[in-house]
Formats: structure tokens, sequence, C-alpha cells
């Protein structure tokens, strides 16, 4: 793993090893001690109670008793028999000419290439930002910086006018696009921060060594990023696939577009009253964000620091 | 570095073989249920031929109407589709109302669309983009609809909307068999209204209302549709437009003796809030749940729109006369006099393709009306177009609702709180009704803050 390898070449850097290994067992002391644990674990328990009520829910047959009696109440030997698969299986079969999978597609279909693009952008970004010096570098970086503050609803109208200028209303190129804007300014300010990181002698070495910007991209930094790329992935995959706002009003609330984010918000019907699908409808659509998020938690916590706190 | 591609590549075949797995479950549903209506009978293509050829072409359309709302929208367009050849892409959205200004300005919006407020239907016509209704829309619109429906399609007496559905809020939802039983008969008049009120507190069953008014960030809607019915009956419709038009203040005496009409019945501790709790539980409890205390004999009574009906068919119950739910007209102080507070969407075109007018002038036509009454399976759809066959509706109460509207002595009114400027329709009216109940606001100050809040201009 090319974890071990960074941590070994950063405490040769700039840091003493000393130092370091008794601060990191001077944290690891406090952050072990039972109490500490003992906190952790009760706020995790707390923070999971509302989850797992709306999982009992979710398997809870009769309306009423969802409306009228705490999802506790199905616990009661009398309540047994009320645990039915019933709300999945309308969740999961649709309605009319739709059905769920349709969205699901479209949801695959549009978070792919909206996490994939702006991370191919902002690496390539990010390297210029950290590696290439150049005349207005650092006015351009804070730029690019404080584009995050622009909230999303002030630009939708303009962009919405520029894509029908363009002609490419109602297609995916729409969404991916927009949601590869969006996340543009975090992610180059996140990944530039993280290859800022990276010892200048490495990259001196390479090229020494006769490397070129694009030799040194692909061999030397590119390895060395996976910890940050994944990181940002994550964020920007739940970010999209979460999402309802883009979607609706970029590309409409049509079978052909709309993810399965904006089929949960239609499913309790146009005038709620079929709420109690909610839940399950919750469950189903929480299974990709959750297998990503399992699959890549490793790089997440590392990633998260990536550019707050300097080695 | 191997071992995390290794778990990308299983992350990724998990969604696949996830979606795939949908796919099939949602396939083998699509079989059972392919042609929803059943009729597999020839369409009879007669009244389609004065449309044309159509082949090739495709209208898009946007509503408010999801799910299985949209589902029989969709359906009733099926006749248009297979006689005239005409494509129809169908989008409804429940954000329709936040977001279809932007799409007018943006150029984005589809050929026709259906708003679900008179008041957002005048913004978009202030855009200058809604294209006036064609000729054989505005002589439908004539034909079929009283004046005061072609009134809210209007702006400046030239036609851009056509009327479309329409609901019934002057209802009240009772039990026949508990009213059969506790010998109650069915009031004709306000004051009646007041006196079944009276005796049914003191033969002490239970409370005799029940109310809920809240509903997420709309909390408040259904008061305000209590204080319009209200205003109506107390004051008339003459007020009622001077009102809504702000001809008169928000705090008029003629209002605030409106509500405190209201207070008579809901702000009474023995008249609510049955089955539930005290007055301020009248602002806790959600519209969808405040009503079904009725079925279980806690409650006697309960004012909410046609639409309801639909809530107590999903709890089981049977909405019929003879049934265990059923409802009848708010009456008015005189019974010659016979207003009606409902709302109804509105159809207007941003394109004038042939095949848009085509389908516009479809919309407005007694043909489409009675394809959306037979392609609403469980009933809560009805329409103010006097052209549609009662018989085809699929629900007893919208039956109902339908014979209201057609009547010819009943005075219909649009839900004022929708006509109103947003800032007071949707948003100070709906606060101050939730503070009356909550906080046992004051008639005359409830009324006073939301005058403050109307837009000076």
């Amino acid at each position: 793993m090319n974890g071990s390898v960074t941590t070994a070449q950063r405490g040769g850097q700039k840091k003493s090893a000393p130092g370091r290994t008794e601060r990191a067992a001077r944290a690891k002391r406090r952050l072990t001690s039972p109490w500490a644990s003992a906190i952790a674990i009760t706020i995790g328990l707390l923070w999971s109670v509302p989850t797992f009520g709306l999982l009992v829910t979710s398997f809870r047959g009769s309306t009423k008793d969802i409306s009228s009696t705490g999802w506790w109440e199905a616990f009661k030997f009398s309540n047994w028999d009320d645990f039915s698969l019933e709300h999945y299986q309308t969740v999961l079969s649709g309605a009319g000419t739709s059905n769920l999978a349709d969205y699901f597609i479209n949801s695959v279909v549009m978070t792919l290439p909206a996490v994939i693009i702006p991370i191919f952008l902002a690496l390539l970004a990010a390297y210029a930002f950290a590696w290439i010096p150049f005349r207005g570098s650092n006015i351009l970086f804070v730029g690019i910086f404080a584009l995050q503050v622009v909230p999303i609803q002030v630009a939708m109208v303009p962009l919405l006018t520029q894509y029908v200028k363009l002609g490419l209303n109602a297609s995916f190129w729409v969404l991916w696009l927009s949601h590869a804007m969006f996340g543009l300014p975090l992610a180059i300010f996140l990944l530039h921060n993280f290859m800022k990181d990276i010892p200048r002698s490495l990259v001196e070495a390479a090229r020494v060594d006769g490397a070129g910007h694009v030799t040194i991209f692909f061999r030397v930094i590119l390895p060395l990023m996976v910890p940050a790329i994944a990181s940002f992935g994550i964020f920007q995959f739940l970010w999209v696939w979460n999402d309802l706002l883009v979607a609706l009003a970029f590309g409409g609330n049509t079978p052909d577009l709309a993810p399965i984010t904006a089929r949960l918000s239609d499913m309790a019907g146009s005038l709620g009253n079929r709420w109690h699908l909610l839940s399950a409808g919750a469950f189903v659509s929480m299974i990709v964000p959750v297998a990503v998020f399992l699959g890549l938690q490793r790089y997440f916590v590392r990633g998260l620091l990536a550019g707050s706190v300097k080695g | 570095m191997k071992r995390s591609v290794g778990r990308a590549v299983m992350a990724a075949s998990l969604g696949l073989a996830l979606a795939g797995a949908m796919a099939a479950c949602a396939d083998s549903d699509d079989k059972a249920s392919k042609d929803p209506s059943g009729n597999g009978a020839k369409v009879d293509c007669g009244p389609y031929q004065k449309y044309g050829d159509l082949k090739g072409k495709s209208i898009s359309v946007y509503t408010t109407f999801v799910d299985t709302e949209g589902a029989s929208y969709e359906a009733s367009f099926k006749d248009f589709t297979e006689c005239t050849g005409a494509e129809i892409k169908y989008e409804g959205s429940k954000s329709l109302t936040a977001d279809v200004l932007g799409r007018i300005e943006a150029g984005a919006i589809a050929d026709v669309v259906a708003f679900p407020q008179p008041g957002l239907l005048r913004q978009a016509i202030a855009t200058g983009k809604v294209l006036e209704a064609p000729a054989d829309v505005a002589t439908n619109v004539d034909k079929y609809w009283t004046q005061s429906w072609r009134d809210y399609g209007s702006v400046d007496g030239k036609l851009y909307a056509a009327p479309l559905g329409a609901s019934v809020k002057s209802l009240v939802w009772y039990s026949p068999t508990a009213f059969a039983s506790a010998g109650y008969q069915v009031p004709e008049t306000w004051d009646d209204l007041l006196k079944l009120t009276a005796t049914i507190t003191s033969d002490g069953l239970a409370k005799p209302w029940c109310a809920g008014i809240a509903d997420g960030e709309a909390t408040g809607w259904v008061a305000t549709d209590w204080v319009e019915d209200m205003v109506l009956r107390a004051a008339g419709p003459e007020a009622y437009d001077q009102w809504v038009e702000h001809t008169i203040a928000f705090n008029d005496p003629k209002i605030v003796d409106s509500l405190k009409e209201m207070s008579k019945v809901l702000r009474d501790d023995k008249n609510v809030n049955a089955g539930i709790g005290d007055i301020q539980s009248i602002a806790a409890t959600t519209w969808m749940d405040a009503g079904t205390p009725i079925l279980d004999g806690q409650c006697y009574l309960h004012r909410q729109a046609s639409f309801y009906g639909g809530n107590f068919t999903d709890a089981g119950a049977k909405v019929a006369e003879d049934g265990d739910v059923w409802a009848f007209y708010l009456p008015s102080s005189d019974p010659s006099s016979k207003p009606i507070l409902g709302g109804g969407d509105f159809v207007a075109a941003f394109a004038d393709r042939p095949e848009v007018v085509a389908f516009q002038t479809y919309l407005s036509s007694p043909e489409w009306a009675n394809a959306k009454a037979k392609a609403t399976e469980g009933g809560g759809w009805t329409t103010a177009n006097n052209g549609l066959d009662k018989a085809n509706l699929k629900s007893a109460v919208d039956q109902l609702a339908y014979g209201l509207l057609a009547d010819p002595s009943a005075e219909f009114r649009f839900d004022g709180s929708d006509l109103m400027p947003a800032v007071v329709g949707s948003d100070a009216f709906w606060k101050e009704m939730t503070a009356y109940f909550a906080e046992n606001k004051a008639e005359q100050a409830v009324a006073d803050a939301i005058e403050a809040a109307w837009p000076k201009d």
C-alpha cells in the first residue's frame, strides 16, 4: 500500500522522526482511554437510533399503526405478524409505465461521469497550480477557492439559458456538466492542497532523471494521490447520488433522465398521502451510497485531513 | 493499490447486479399490470378526426401530478395518441410551482403547462411568453365552463389558459352510520350546523369536530381554506372577491367577524379536537391524519376537500352515501345562496405548432374530460367541464363534487390564498393561522398581522 510509503517519505522530510512518534503515542494514549471509547460508542448508538427506527418502520405493514404508534411498538409480541415486505414490493414495482430500475440506472448513468469529469479536470488544474509556476496563479487559485461560496441556486437560471442556447437541454450532458461545474472548486482546492504536500525533492529528483510534466504527473504524482482522489470521489459521489435539486432543475422529472431521488420524492404521491412508502424507498436508495462508502472508507478519513493538517 | 481496485470493481458490480435484480423484478410486475385500464376495446376515433393526422409529432406536457396521479394523466392521453399519432411527453413534478418561472425565463419550458394556481398563471402571463388561447379552445371554454372559470384563466379579458381539473373544498366529512345511530340530520344551514355541533357536545358521545392543519413547510393552508369558506358564508361572495383583490383590507371588520364565526366551532374546547387532543393540537396534527378519527367513531365532523376521499379509501373505508364515510356541502347561512370554494388547474401553451394547438383543444374538450375520468382508477379527480358524463367518474365523492360544480345555482370561488400575493397567500396567512391555533392569537391580531404583510405598491 502506498500509505506507508507516504508516511516514511514525509517523516524524513521536515520533522524529526522521534518528535512524531512521541506525539502519536500521546494521541493514542488519549484516544484509547476507556472513557473516550464509551462516549464515542454512546454517541454512535444515539446517532443510529433514528435510522434504526426508520428501518423497523419500513417493515411495518399497517399504515394506521405507523401513524399512531412509535416504531418500538412493532416489537410487542402482539404486533409481530404485522411485519411485512409489502412496502418494499410497492416501492420496487413503481407506478404506471415507469419502474424503479429505470431511475436506478439513470442515477448510475448520471453519477459516474459526474464524478469522473471533475476529478480528471481538477487533477490537471491542481498539478498546474502546485508544480507549474506561472504569473497570477495565486490570484487565480483564490478566485477558484472563492467560487465555492456561490450558491448553486443563483447559477441555475443563467446556466439553463446557456444550455438551451447550446441545444444541450434535456440530455445527460446537462447533468454531467452541471455537477462537474459545481464540484470543481472544491475538487481543485482539495487535490491542490494534497498535491502541494508531496515533497518537492521527489518531483525534482524525477526532473533530474529527465522526466517531463506528463511523466511526473502519471508516474510520480498520480500514485501518491490515490487517497485524495478516493476521498473526493466519495464526496462527489454522495452529493451527486443524493442530489434532487440539480437533476430536477436541469434534467426535469422524466423517466428518461430523472434519478432515483426524484422517484423517491414522487413516491409519496401528489398530496403526500402515501408517505408510508418513504421509509422503504429511502433504504432502497441508500444501498449504493452505503456500499461505496464502506468500500472506500479507509481513504475517507485520511483524505479528509488532506490540506488541513500539514505533516 | 490492487486491493482497492478490486474493491471498486466489486462495488460497481454489486450496484449493477442490484440494478439487474430490480429490473427483473419490475419487469415481472410490468407484465402483470400492463394496460391498467384493462380495456382492450377499440377506440372510437370519430371525435379525434378534427385534430388531423399528427404522426411523428410530439408535444411536451408539464404538470404537478406525479406517481399514480401522473399515471392517470398519461393514461388519459392514450386515445389521443392512438387516433392522431402524436406522442405526448409527460413530465410531472411537485416542484413545478418553484421552478416554472425559471424555466420560462431560460426558454426550457414544455409546450403545454398545467398551472395549479391562477396567481402563478398570472405571473407566467406577465413574462409575455404565454400564448393567447387558440380560437377553438376559447369556443370550448365558453361552451363547457362557467364565466367565473373563464375569468380565472384570463388577463384583461383575454383567455390564456383553459381550466383542466377541479376540486371542491366546501365539504364536511361525516359517518352516515354514526349519524343514523345518534339520530342526527345533515344540516341545511350554517345555524343548523352550529345547533348540530351543540347537540353532539351535549350528548357527550364525543367531541364533534376534528381538524389538523400541519403539512410540513406548508403548515396552515388547511386553516386558510376554513377562513375562505367562512368569509364566503359570513361576508358573502362579493366581499370575498374584494378581500382577495385587496380592495377591502384583510383586517376589515367583515373578515374579522368571519374569523370569529369560525372560532365558534374551532376554538371551543368543547368542540375540538375530537379523538386527537386540545385546540393547540390542531396546529400540530397533519391534515392527512386529521379526519381519520371519524372512522373510529371518535369524531363526527371534518371539513376537508373532495380529494380527501382517497385518504379514507386508503384507510380501508367505503366512501359512499351508505358507506362508512360520506360528505355534505358546508351549508351557508341562507340556503338560497350556495357559495362553493374550490381549486383547479389551468392549461397554458408556450408554443403554437399545429399539434400543440390540437392537443390544447383536446384538453378543453368533453372527450378528454371523459377519458380522464375513466382513467382515474381510484377516483380523486373531477372537473368543472359540463360536458363530462357524471357516470364516468369512478368514485362517489367525485360525483358529489362534480354535482356541486355543475349546479347552476352555485357560486364558485377559487381558493383565495392561491390568488393572493405569495408573501400573503403562502406565507403570512399560513403562519398567522397556525398562531391562531397554536398560541390562541386573537382574531383581530391575526388579521392585523396579515394585513401588515400585504405588499405595498
